[in-house]
């Protein structure tokens, strides 16, 4: 049994999965919930001026049958009064002491407006704060969420307001709705961020109703942008999380989201530097309690490896996230087809005679059968035909010798020492 | 047929009606979607080349997965114009889902069912397919409205020929209409598939024989083609004494009161046996269970190994509580004094050396005679010919099987072609609809051929 344990910043929870700042942590009662489900720590919704919101918030994408694979919300911060919130938050921490609660925060860019939010939190004795600089929509129209986190002069500016009277840690939460994450991750760095986590959701336009021509969703008959998050998002979250990871002026803990769906996720954003993982869209499809088989999914991957705690694996693929200009250009993959694998959907073909290099034959053996034949010597390793194939073992990638390393900046180089 | 998706397998003695329902249920439009998205989309599809008629599966499944259900039945009636029945009939194990090259990784696609979710959309929706071709100045007459004729008179009338069918019976739609069983096939796709060929300006002379109501001079005269698709007659005579008592019936004509109400109450807890081991005799069989019989029995001199019905056919008699007895042959069928069926006298068989169709020969075993009572015996041998129509067309034949070219589908009269189960046999082609629906496409764009190729030489040699 590995050490699941963690101590992010100095906000210990008995596991790195966390609930995000968002609809499942909108009371104590869903955060009990939570915790009893087995979740290590909660954001909770975020905290600011009560706010109105509309009716019709959420939709769905869905590709190929596959429901929420993608998900869009124009939810607001919390519509609940602040000592609402701040009962539940000192009562759900009296009754779960060692999980983490952390208070999402969101106020106008101005000091007074930070230290009065912080101070009045702090008091019912929260592990954490995450500055919401991410929201996209909505606030964002009132200068608030990601209008000021695409501001790296606000994100350090409101960093350090709240900084100057917290006594817990501060973790800036950032917007990917942004050109370069690590200009305001460096920004929060400079305010003086304890933690940053990414990423918030992406601006996102779910779908157009094709009998009403709505948008979808709509309100009334409009539409506004939303916030997208799920599984489809995963791939850019993890960018964002191992730039910033690999960037060597943010030296800082990153809680790390952004269509977390299992526990394979997890250990993909903890490899790439996250400190912890944070989850919504998943809780909001299955319920509460998929945080169990992410416990024990990472537990047994964690045994199976040897590895004993969290430790072992934060930040160990770090090192292999470079620049283009660095990979090898000498190193050479091909794809091979194992036809005893194969069922002939002849898939591979396809992508690859229509899309890609044309190198895949279809051929008919010794016997009769039809086979599948990769011409090795035209194949340039895109990978695309092991991406297709359905089955798995059908298609292996195979490392072909060829030559010493080079990669394009060293080869730049030699090239300018020859001229 | 997915036996394991057979709903009420519960025999009703109070409502006939309810037995002879279609026993598998339409995909639900949620099972549809999942089952279309796990479609593969292969290239070079392995089920098109298993489909007699290449109907383009992994299309119209795409089609279904991305909500066109008209552009999916287009392409499955564009490519079969019985293919709602077809989706329902056609032994897909042996076909187009025995192909799927999911078979290996994992369950092969419900093809047979997606494409019957697509017809029943076209069906539902009252949606007509196809339009006739400008008119093209030739005339084709087609004797017999089943599957093959249907699906020349479809292909013909779409490039503009004016087609006139012939068709014995009271409703078109052969073997699809009348000889299929209604809990595999309900009439109303047979007749829509009737209706969408009507539309495109086919005229459909019912209850109209030829060589009987018209005159089969007049046929070969009036038109510029003639297409023969009149599938095959009935049961032949078993030749053992008794054959003609009451209580005897022909398989073929069995199946076919079952098709068109009412239900004949008379079998309900009678002990029934059928005369052979092929899909016929399984429908008669099926049929005679869900009349309400007590006791049904099939009878065949040979072994299992040797039934020629399918074996998810096999599968679904014995799900139905039919019993079979093998190695059994009939000798005599015993009547009481109103001349109706008692008892039925057999004989035990072995299998001795292989025939001449590499069976092995079944032969009596001595003094292994004896007697089962039944109320009834359904004959289900095989078909027999419609010879003599073939003779007064003049037409070669060999025992009723019509000799054609196979490229051209084109009888011994250069105008008369042929298609379907008439030519089935002797190796030619295989009697399922899906063979003669092909065959009748294919015989369609051979006489049309054969005009176009008349036109060019008459202009080059204007």
């Amino acid at each position: 049994m590995a050490d699941l344990r963690v101590n992010f910043a100095g906000i210990k929870a008995p596991n790195p999965f966390w609930l995000a700042s968002a609809p499942p942590t909108n009371s104590g009662y869903q955060v009990q919930r939570a915790f009893e489900a087995g979740w290590g720590g909660a954001v909770w919704k975020t905290l600011g001026d009560p706010i109105l919101n509309v009716s019709s918030r959420f939709a769905g994408t869905s590709y190929n049958g596959q429901r929420v694979a993608g998900f869009n919300n124009i939810e607001l911060i919390t519509d609940r009064p602040l000592e609402v919130n701040l009962k539940e938050i000192y009562e759900t921490k009296k009754r779960f002491p060692n999980h983490a609660v952390i208070a999402s925060l969101m106020v106008e860019p101005n000091q007074k407006a930070w230290h009065e939010i912080v101070k009045r939190v702090q008091d019912v004795g929260v592990d954490g704060f995450e500055l919401n600089f991410g929201c996209p929509h909505g606030m964002a129209e009132r200068g608030m969420g990601a209008a000021s986190g695409q501001v790296p002069e606000l994100v350090e500016k409101q960093t350090y307001w709240a900084k100057e009277v917290a006594e817990v840690p501060v973790i800036v939460k950032l917007t990917p709705n942004i050109t370069d994450i690590t200009a305001t991750a460096y920004a929060a760095v400079q305010g003086g961020a304890d933690a940053i986590s990414m990423i918030n959701t992406i601006n996102s336009l779910a779908g157009v109703d094709l009998d009403s021509w709505n948008t979808i969703p709509n309100v009334a008959g409009k539409g506004a942008h939303g916030g997208y998050c799920g599984p489809a998002v995963k791939p850019i979250a993890l960018n964002m999380v191992a730039e910033c990871a690999r960037h060597p002026e943010i030296n800082l803990p990153i809680s790390g989201m952004g269509g977390v769906s299992d526990w394979k996720d997890a250990v993909e954003f903890m490899l790439m530097g996250a400190g912890s993982i944070q989850v919504c869209t998943a809780a909001m499809h299955h319920g509460f309690s998929i945080v169990e088989d992410m416990i024990d999914g990472l537990n047994n991957y964690l045994d199976d490896k040897g590895i004993v705690d969290l430790d072992g694996i934060i930040g160990k693929s770090v090192e292999k996230y470079s620049d283009w200009g660095n990979l090898d250009l000498n190193y050479k993959v091909v794809a091979r087809i194992n036809n005893d694998t194969c069922i002939n959907c002849n898939k591979c073909h396809i992508a690859c005679e229509d899309t890609s290099h044309q190198c895949i034959d279809m051929l008919t053996d010794d016997s009769g059968e039809a086979i599948l034949r990769v011409r090795e010597e035209d194949c340039v390793g895109c990978n695309l035909c092991s991406i297709v194939c359905p089955v798995d073992g059908a298609i292996d990638m195979i490392e072909i010798p060829n030559g010493e390393p080079m990669t394009w900046n060293e080869r730049q180089a030699a090239i300018k020492l020859t001229v | 047929m997915h036996l394991n998706r057979v709903k009420n397998k519960k025999i009703s003695l109070d409502d006939l009606r309810v037995n002879f329902s279609e026993i598998e249920p339409a995909l639900t439009q949620k099972e549809a979607m999942d089952e279309a998205n796990r479609c593969l989309y292969c290239y070079d599809a392995p089920c098109i080349k298993a489909c007699p008629t290449d109907i383009n599966i992994p299309s119209f499944i795409k089609k279904i997965a991305s909500g066109n259900l008209k552009g999916s039945a287009k392409v499955i009636m564009e490519a079969n114009p019985v293919g709602a029945s077809c989706a329902r009939v056609c032994p897909t194990e042996e076909l187009c889902e025995g192909a799927c090259v999911l078979n290996d990784a994992s369950l092969p696609i419900m093809i047979g069912n997606l494409q019957r979710h697509a017809t029943n959309w076209a069906i539902q929706n009252n949606q007509q397919l196809f339009k006739a071709g400008d008119a093209k100045g030739k005339s084709v007459a087609i004797i017999g409205g089943g599957p093959a004729g249907l699906s020349a008179a479809r292909e013909l009338a779409r490039i503009g020929y004016e087609v006139t069918i012939y068709e014995a019976k009271e409703k078109a739609g052969g073997l699809d209409t009348y000889g299929i069983v209604s809990f595999r096939l309900p009439q109303e796709v047979s007749l829509w598939e009737v209706e969408q060929v009507e539309n495109l300006g086919v005229t459909i002379h019912t209850n109209t024989m030829v060589g009987r109501d018209v005159k089969v001079e007049e046929i070969l005269t009036n038109y510029d083609a003639v297409i023969l698709a009149i599938g095959m007659s009935k049961v032949p005579m078993l030749g053992i004494e008794g054959e003609e008592a009451e209580g005897v019936y022909d398989a073929i004509d069995f199946v076919e009161n079952t098709k068109t109400p009412p239900l004949d109450h008379q079998f309900i807890g009678k002990k029934i046996v059928i005369i052979g081991a092929g899909n016929t005799a399984i429908d008669a069989a099926t049929c005679s269970v869900r009349l309400g019989a007590g006791d049904v029995k099939m009878v065949y001199r040979r072994t299992e190994a040797e039934m020629t019905a399918y074996e998810f056919e096999y599968e679904f008699a014995k799900q139905d509580g039919v019993e079979f007895r093998w190695l059994t042959q009939p000798t005599k069928i015993v009547t009481d004094e109103h001349g109706k069926v008692k008892a039925l006298e057999c004989v035990r068989m072995e299998l001795g050396e292989p025939d001449e169709s590499g069976r092995r020969r079944p032969v009596e075993v001595p003094d292994s005679e004896f007697t089962m009572e039944v109320d009834a015996v359904i004959k289900a041998i095989g078909q027999s010919r419609y010879v003599s129509l073939i003779e007064e067309l003049g037409l070669d034949h060999n025992r009723g099987i019509v000799k054609i070219n196979q490229e051209t589908h084109e009888t011994s009269n250069p105008k008369v072609y042929a298609a379907g189960d008439v030519i089935f046999g002797d190796g030619q082609g295989d009697a399922m609809v899906v063979t003669a629906a092909q065959q009748g496409k294919l015989t369609a764009h051979a006489i049309h051929q054969k005009f176009i190729s008349a036109d060019h030489m008459a202009v080059e040699n204007a």
